[in-house]
């Protein structure tokens, strides 16, 4: 049952930790967007063929996607990953190190973050609108979810190794070890796979650089604070186990 | 003094880790990651690449966080 209180702990923290990056996306993030979207409707304006998207009818207005909308989706996606910290916390726990329930929860974060966002960005940039063209839609999906697989992949094989040589020698050379073999099979792995280059002729490079600057921070207070909160949590969950299994 | 009632609760409050076992997390693991699936299919792909609701209502609600947390969006 521990399993299950500290997964509920997780899509929790997960949760909380969205509601924070969202107030960072909707300050930092949307006017990027909106900038994006001038960019697109000026570019539209000029080319006759597209006149007709002016006439389509907006499913979902600009204030519902920037509002509801965002937070909708930031709050499911901070919730799935608090769910898969959880269980990846579940099985690190006394197993991966010695360290607090506090400490290896803000490893673990640092980790989901660099393997699930910051690597596979560095490859696959998130791209405001406008920026992207949409007949490439599905292999794009494809390769950017490969990517992660990929990133995920070798940060566990990179684990394995640096426990192994841990035993072996120390924690230091293991972990030094450990990140060699991470940088070397990443760089690999991003230099097999294709390039994708779709940004408009004309498109601001600041508008691209900032947004790509918002759509990393706001990755990073998710996980951060899904961290830090997560660790609080869980310690109350794991010493009232202990606890409990002394009575 | 060192070996007060106090100090000993400290103690017990601070455990030294004890890894939990793999026949109690695998259920909890298959559960959570098919939930965990679940939402972010809906958040990163449904009517983008994939579509199994017709209409773009769903892609246009979730249309700016799909943008912002990284994932390809059209």
């Amino acid at each position: 049952m521990i399993v299950g209180r500290l997964l509920a702990r997780g899509m929790l923290a997960g949760c909380a930790a969205a509601a924070l990056a969202f107030l960072f996306a909707r300050i930092f993030g949307e006017p990027q967007v909106a900038l994006a979207i001038a960019f697109e409707a000026a570019r539209h304006a000029g080319d006759v063929s597209h006149a007709h998207h002016a006439a389509e009818p907006e499913l979902v207005s600009r204030t519902v996607q920037a509002g509801y909308g965002l937070l909708t989706a930031v709050v499911l996606y901070g919730t799935a990953f608090g769910g898969i910290f959880a269980l990846a916390f579940s099985y690190a726990y006394g197993r991966l190190n010695t360290w607090s329930p506090r400490a290896l929860a803000l490893l673990l974060a640092g980790a989901g973050f660099l393997t699930f966002v910051l690597v596979p960005d560095l490859k696959y940039p998130p791209n405001p609108p406008a920026v992207g063209v949409p007949a490439t839609l599905a292999f794009r999906t494809m390769t950017y979810f490969v990517m992660i697989g990929l990133s995920v992949s070798v940060a566990a094989i990179a684990t394995l190794i640096a426990q192994k040589i841990t035993q072996l020698r120390n924690a230091w050379t293991g972990t030094l070890c450990g990140a060699g073999i991470f940088i070397t099979l990443i760089a690999l792995v991003q230099f097999g796979l294709p390039d994708v280059n779709e940004v408009p002729e004309g498109f601001p490079a600041l508008v691209l650089w900032r947004f790509r600057e918002a759509s990393i921070g706001m990755q990073l207070v998710l996980w951060s604070t899904m961290g830090l909160l997560f660790g609080v949590l869980a310690t109350r969950v794991l010493t009232e186990q202990s606890s409990s299994a002394r009575r | 003094m060192m070996h007060s009632p106090k100090n000993q609760a400290r103690a017990v409050a601070l455990p030294t880790p004890v890894a939990i076992p793999v026949q109690a997390l695998l259920p909890w693991a298959a559960f959570g990651l098919l939930l965990s699936l679940v939402l972010l299919y809906f958040v990163g792909a449904e009517q983008g690449a994939v579509s199994l609701i017709s209409g773009q209502q769903v892609h246009e609600f979730v249309h700016d966080g799909r943008h912002l947390l990284g994932f390809p969006c059209h």
